[in-house]
């Protein structure tokens, strides 16, 4: 700071003004300016738009009657609140079973997932294993395998095995670390274990705890904001998967982007079931309602838990070496 | 026989990677051995189980010479990962720099970032399509775009009539890259800007001198997810197109093996072609 005091006395009085103008607009090296910040905001505001814009156009949608939507004067604000798309929509996706089914082949595979990516992770983070950077490396290429290559083979097995339409088919490769995007979970594992410090397990150790104590109860603990995003990103994708779940459970099992998938026909059929009543053609409304219908759990959760999405890349030092 | 202290730490060790031995022998390994089987297979399900007969390369010859529909998807799917990965990774770089400033409701633009990834599957996308609001809105109605669009050569044309139709869909690619980034900006140390700053530099020489290169390993790492990612999303008319063969009585599981494996090559040789020419570019600038 002195140095700039310095320079700005020997500055005539005139020059000095119009480089604190150009200071305060365009920022210096010490601080940024307005300009600067607005063009910052505008553009953070601009692309906020852009990202948004396709769930306003959702939420706008899935409100309006059919007159609203026939309506060309009509873009954004539905002339009524009309619920009755929503009525429709929960009908056909058969909202409240298929969530129930979607919680379950959702829930259990990324918990178990989560429990063993952690075990594999504190595995590699605190052992001397031979082979291991072969292991490690391993783990990781299995990230790069693309499901395709996979899916074949493993529906054949399933099949076998007699765990088509199961929850088992996603259950069983989770439980073994080979579930959606292992590696990733079991490399936040690995990076948040070895950033732990080692003396309170060493000190453990001194006095008589096993390992697998030492892990259960001083590593775990620790390591809860791991788990935390672990479960929630685990629980996120596999809620997404729609291309295994279609092929491993078969009609028996159905999640609620599957039934968005086909939202379509089972529409066709309930209206065709339906004879006398009203028989109003798809129209945009109700397939926005169902496709917010079905994102609205995940909407529930990512605002109570976004703060750990957010962050949680920071904490689990994924970015580290 | 008493094992030494060395060994049983190791054995307790491995007693915590074993679910992922096990696992990946059963459900990866096998099943990687059991697909290239397949894929030299003719196979036919029938009421007594799974019938193959050896077929020699006929899969792949087959995909390549008869079934022009899939090298066409996969010449379209390389030349839209070409375009769309460069710009998800500069897009993503471009907010992490503006959400690392220090700004007002960071929070809430990190939400709002981060919002797709977690709403992204395939029906969704799908159905957003189909409402035709994953392309910028009304672009087209604006003069400037239709002049180039009448002015320039064809290849051009559709690349930004592909850009314009999918931009959204594209940028909602970027969420993870994003967060990547930003975590990786904010462990680079204050004080080699402020050391570079005293020494001169601007904003621009402060980024192409000491962000970018502290970004290089990060750059690598979220190039690798996004070609991954890109590749294996559900909509991805390769991946239909082999889904899709799977279940078909002329072709069935041996012909679709063939042609995943044929894709997973195709993935392979890009990530190697674009991380072999990635470091090379950071070896030769910083050894």
């Amino acid at each position: 700071m002195k140095r700039i005091e310095v320079v700005s006395q020997k500055m005539p009085k005139k020059h000095n003004y119009r480089q604190r103008i150009k200071h305060l607009l365009l920022g210096s090296n010490v601080k940024t300016g307005i300009i600067t910040h607005l063009f910052i905001y505008s553009l953070l505001v601009g692309i906020g738009f852009v990202y948004l814009y396709p769930m306003i156009h959702m939420g706008s949608y899935s409100f309006m009657t059919l007159e609203d939507l026939l309506n060309p004067l009509i873009t954004w604000l539905p002339s009524q609140l009309y619920l009755e798309n929503y009525e429709t929509a929960y009908r056909v996706l058969n909202f409240s079973s298929t969530l129930g089914v979607t919680l379950y082949v959702t829930v259990l595979p990324a918990l178990a997932q989560t429990l063993v990516a952690s075990l594999i992770g504190y595995g590699f983070a605190r052992f001397d294993l031979p082979f291991k950077r072969t292991l490690f490396g391993l783990v990781l290429a299995t990230f790069v395998i693309p499901p395709q290559v996979l899916m074949i083979p493993r529906y054949v097995f399933f099949n076998d095995l007699g765990i088509i339409g199961n929850i088992q088919s996603f259950l069983l490769p989770a439980a073994f670390g080979q579930g959606l995007n292992s590696a990733i979970f079991i490399l936040i594992f690995y990076q948040f274990f070895r950033m732990l410090p080692k003396s309170l397990e060493e000190a453990a150790y001194l006095d008589g705890a096993g390992y697998y104590k030492i892990f259960i109860r001083i590593a775990v603990p620790m390591a809860i904001p791991a788990f935390i995003i672990s479960f929630l990103f685990s629980f996120v994708w596999y809620w997404n998967e729609t291309t295994m779940a279609a092929t491993f459970f078969g009609n028996t099992l159905t999640t609620l982007p599957l039934e968005l998938q086909r939202f379509n026909v089972s529409y066709e059929q309930m209206n065709a079931q339906n004879l006398g009543g009203s028989n109003v053609n798809i129209n945009e409304g109700i397939s926005m309602a169902g496709t917010m219908l079905s994102i609205l759990p995940l909407l529930v959760v990512y605002f109570i838990t976004q703060r750990w999405f957010v962050e949680g890349v920071d904490r689990s030092g994924i970015t580290g070496e | 026989m008493k094992v030494s202290l060395k060994t049983g730490k190791q054995l307790i060790g491995t007693s915590f990677i074993l679910p992922w031995l096990l696992g990946f022998a059963v459900f990866t390994a096998f099943p990687l051995g059991y697909s290239i089987f397949l894929s030299f297979q003719q196979v036919r399900i029938t009421p007594k189980g799974i019938v193959t007969d050896y077929v020699g390369f006929d899969n792949f010859s087959y995909a390549f010479t008869v079934d022009t529909l899939f090298t066409q998807e996969l010449l379209t799917y390389l030349e839209e990962l070409f375009i769309s990965v460069p710009i998800i990774l500069v897009f993503s770089l471009i907010i992490g720099l503006l959400l690392n400033q220090n700004i007002k409701f960071r929070g809430l633009f990190r939400t709002i970032f981060f919002l797709p990834v977690i709403i992204t599957s395939g029906p969704v996308i799908e159905e957003l399509m189909a409402q035709g609001v994953t392309a910028i809105p009304s672009i087209e109605e604006y003069a400037i775009f239709n002049v180039i669009l009448n002015n320039s050569e064809s290849y051009f044309n559709s690349t930004i009539i592909y850009l314009m139709d999918n931009l959204i869909f594209i940028l909602w690619f970027s969420g993870v890259q994003i967060l990547i980034f930003l975590a990786a900006l904010q462990k680079i140390d204050r004080q080699i800007y402020e050391a570079a700053k005293i020494d001169g530099a601007s904003s621009w020489e402060c980024f192409w001198k000491v962000t970018l290169p502290s970004l290089s390993p990060i750059i690598i790492i979220n190039v690798i997810y996004t070609v991954v990612t890109y590749s294996i999303f559900a909509l991805n008319p390769v991946v239909n197109h082999i889904q899709s063969n799977m279940f078909q009585i002329n072709t069935g599981f041996g012909y679709a093996s063939a042609l995943s494996w044929i894709y997973f090559g195709v993935i392979a040789l890009v990530l190697l072609i674009v991380v072999g020419l990635l470091t090379l570019r950071t070896n030769k600038k910083y050894s």
